[in-house]
């Protein structure tokens, strides 16, 4: 699935400024680093709540193709500009992290 | 066995800021030489792990990457303060992390297990003076 069609099915709001033309094999959903660096697959969609610049080491250091912060949490600057630099797209939404996996469970069948 | 190469990256306690940036030039030069991304990956959560805890829990330290023919080494050393009880700290679900530190995402008690995992030989020793992580990767 591309993530482009994805923020557009799930009216996503995009934090980042990239072209989000990537493709993604797997969804995670974890706030736990240590818990997502150990079982997250590659080139999965990273949901979360969590919103700190450690996300974006963790998910460039595990090939994590982009993020969905849910509960319409606010992302710190130093977050966005560093996902940007990376070209790891981060997306917001007010929906839970459960309501999101649906969506893209639905998307997918 | 030759050593093909070796890296040495300080790390300074509690700088956030910079958090990960050792391990992201690690996997940089890893990927540069051509090793497989389950290599890469393994050898990323590592670094990560022990570069984190240097950060969360230590005075500040150092990781110590080599590259041999056959193997891959970090070395991951710090100043202080050591811990206590080096069994209870390997046990999955375990971590004194400060809730500031928990909010973040960190202290799920998962990184010295990790790094285990992640090593085929693993080594942990500990005092006041410091903790000393050695793991080794084999490449065949
Ligand atoms: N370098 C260190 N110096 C002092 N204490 C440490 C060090 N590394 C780990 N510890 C102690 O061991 C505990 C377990 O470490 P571990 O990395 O497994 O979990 P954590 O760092 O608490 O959480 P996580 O790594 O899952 O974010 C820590 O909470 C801390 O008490
Ligand atoms: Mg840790």
């Amino acid at each position: 699935m591309n993530i482009k069609n994805m923020i557009e099915k799930l009216e996503l709001d995009e934090v980042t400024n990239l072209s989000n033309d990537i493709e993604f094999e797997n969804v995670y959903i974890g706030d736990l680093l240590s818990v997502v660096m150990s079982n997250a697959k590659e080139n999965s969609i990273w949901i979360t709540i969590q919103t700190h610049l450690n996300i974006v080491a963790v998910a460039d250091l595990i090939d994590i193709a982009g993020i969905i912060i849910v509960e319409d949490m606010e992302v710190d600057k130093d977050t966005i500009e560093k996902a940007n630099e990376l070209e790891i797209p981060i997306l917001t939404t007010d929906k839970s992290a459960y309501e999101i996996a649906c969506g893209i469970y639905k998307l997918e069948n | 066995m030759k050593k093909i190469k070796c890296y040495n990256y300080k790390i300074d306690k509690n700088d956030f800021v910079n958090a990960g940036k050792v391990s992201s030039e690690i996997k940089k030069n890893l990927k540069k030489i051509g090793f497989t991304n389950r290599i890469i990956r393994r050898i990323a959560v590592i670094s990560y792990e022990g570069e984190m805890n240097i950060i969360i829990h230590s005075e500040g330290g150092e990781i110590d990457f080599e590259i041999y023919e056959d193997k891959i080494i970090l070395k991951i050393n710090d100043k202080g303060p050591g811990i206590d009880d080096v069994n209870l700290a390997m046990t999955e679900g375990y971590s004194t992390a400060p809730s500031e530190i928990r909010e973040l995402g960190f202290g799920a008690g998962m990184g010295l297990p990790n790094i285990n995992n992640c090593s085929d030989n693993f080594n942990i020793t500990s005092s006041k003076n410091g903790t000393k992580i050695e793991s080794t990767i084999c490449l065949e």
